[in-house]
């Protein structure tokens, strides 16, 4: 053996030997998360339990001060009826501000469509909001940094600063953003951050009866919100536009977009 | 260089400067971006805290701590009141948002309408849906026009026990 070799052995030797036993061991990365308590809110929607009563399209706008009769709300519900022919139906007259109190479907136009009910196949309700996106595309294109993700993962509009010129509305694949008829800015749900930074529900969680909304800190391990999204079958809206929703689904159907 | 090059160059210089200086002014100082990078959170930093200072309106009857703030006062009724299959709904969806009471509104605005009922018990025929455990009626045919709770008990709605 030279020199070189039996040096350079010895080294190997002793650094291994210095490396700690417990230094080996895998890092769980929930036990990381659990001990960095860093707050990233998400929204869990269990569609199988709306029944479209539309307390929290009601609860939001009060909350929130959205005129109430103007065709703009921050939250909504779908309602989709399949037909036993194959035929689908999507509407929310209002955004389900009132509910839905009647079997027609609105067809847009002033147009009405009564569905026989021996033809009615599957009927569901879908409730919608902002996803608080991970990759915003609202947030890119605005020109004047009026609205933002914030550290803790909801996506503001700053209303002194935006100048109502509608880019983010257009970019929004949801459609989730609208102009404010009073204060002539963009517009969007906060995820009630006046509420949510204080230890409350949203205005919608809180108005709804059957628990159908819900919202948790996705970065806390033991969130029981976080517990359904990573155990059982959730999806998201328009996963394919790369935007990385925060508002996951139990109970999505492929149409529902 | 010539002097024609120049002077339109000191023009387009001045403006630049211009700009700069008036943006030095205009833009607020706390103007930044957080963790997530200038391309999705350059904003003006304050204006968090600007959203944080909305009034909440709604309390804590909901899901969360069911009818909790309700009881601070109106505990005993609160309790009968809730035991009920109608308990599962917050008091302030009928009862309105409880901001400032019992102070400025001394007594909530309680939304009697029928419209408020038929929110979840119209009849809908959607048996795949949640709503398909909700009596509903037809609007049109029973009572139309008549406040539900003029028959009804919102609190106790089951049929054995109407007046």
């Amino acid at each position: 053996m030279k020199r070189r070799d039996f040096l350079k052995n010895c080294i190997m030797v002793i650094a291994g030997a210095s490396v700690p036993l417990s230094a080996l061991t895998l890092v769980d990365p929930r036990k990381v998360l659990a001990a960095n308590p860093d707050i990233q809110w998400a929204f869990l929607i269990n569609t199988e339990k709306c029944v479209g009563c539309g307390f929290c399209v009601k609860a939001c706008k009060t909350e929130n001060d959205i005129p109430f009769e103007a065709n703009v709300t921050r939250t909504w519900v779908e309602r989709y009826v399949y037909t036993k022919d194959d035929r689908r139906y999507v509407d929310s007259p209002k955004g389900a501000l009132y509910g839905y109190t009647e079997s027609r479907v609105d067809l847009g136009r002033g147009e009405f469509k009564e569905i026989d009910p021996k033809n009615v196949g599957k009927a569901f309700f879908v409730p919608k909001l902002c996803n608080h996106c991970g990759t915003p595309p609202c947030t890119q294109v605005c020109p004047v940094g009026a609205t933002y993700k914030t550290d803790d993962g909801v996506v503001l509009v700053d209303r002194k600063w935006c100048i109502g010129c509608g880019y983010c509305i257009m970019a929004c694949p949801y459609a989730a953003r609208f102009f404010h008829p009073v204060l002539k800015v963009a517009d969007k749900c906060t995820f009630c951050y006046h509420r949510i930074s204080k230890g409350l529900e949203t205005a919608c969680v809180n108005a709804c009866p059957f628990g159908a909304r819900r919202m948790g800190n996705i970065h806390d391990i033991n969130d029981p919100v976080t517990q359904v999204i990573m155990n059982e079958r959730v999806g998201v809206l328009k996963d394919e536009f790369g935007t990385k929703p925060q508002a996951f689904y139990i109970g999505l159907a492929q149409e529902v977009r | 260089m010539k002097s024609h090059v120049w002077r339109p160059l000191y023009v387009v210089i001045a403006l630049v400067v211009g700009l700069l200086v008036f943006r030095f002014f205009y833009v607020p100082n706390d103007f930044g971006s957080g963790k997530r990078g200038f391309m999705y959170s350059f904003h003006r930093k304050s204006n968090a805290e600007e959203w944080k200072k909305q009034p909440v309106k709604y309390s804590v009857t909901g899901k969360q701590k069911m009818h909790e703030y309700c009881s601070e006062c109106h505990g005993e009724e609160v309790k009968v009141r809730t035991e009920k299959l109608h308990g599962v709904i917050p008091c302030e969806d009928c009862h309105g948002p409880v901001l400032n009471h019992p102070e400025a509104p001394e007594k909530l605005d309680i939304d009697r309408s029928r419209e408020l009922c038929l929110r979840c018990h119209t009849s809908l025929p959607y048996t795949t849906s949640e709503r398909k455990r909700i009596p509903g009626i037809d609007p049109k045919g029973h009572n139309a026009g008549v406040q539900c709770v003029k028959c009804h008990n919102p609190h106790n709605p089951k049929l054995e026990d109407m007046k």
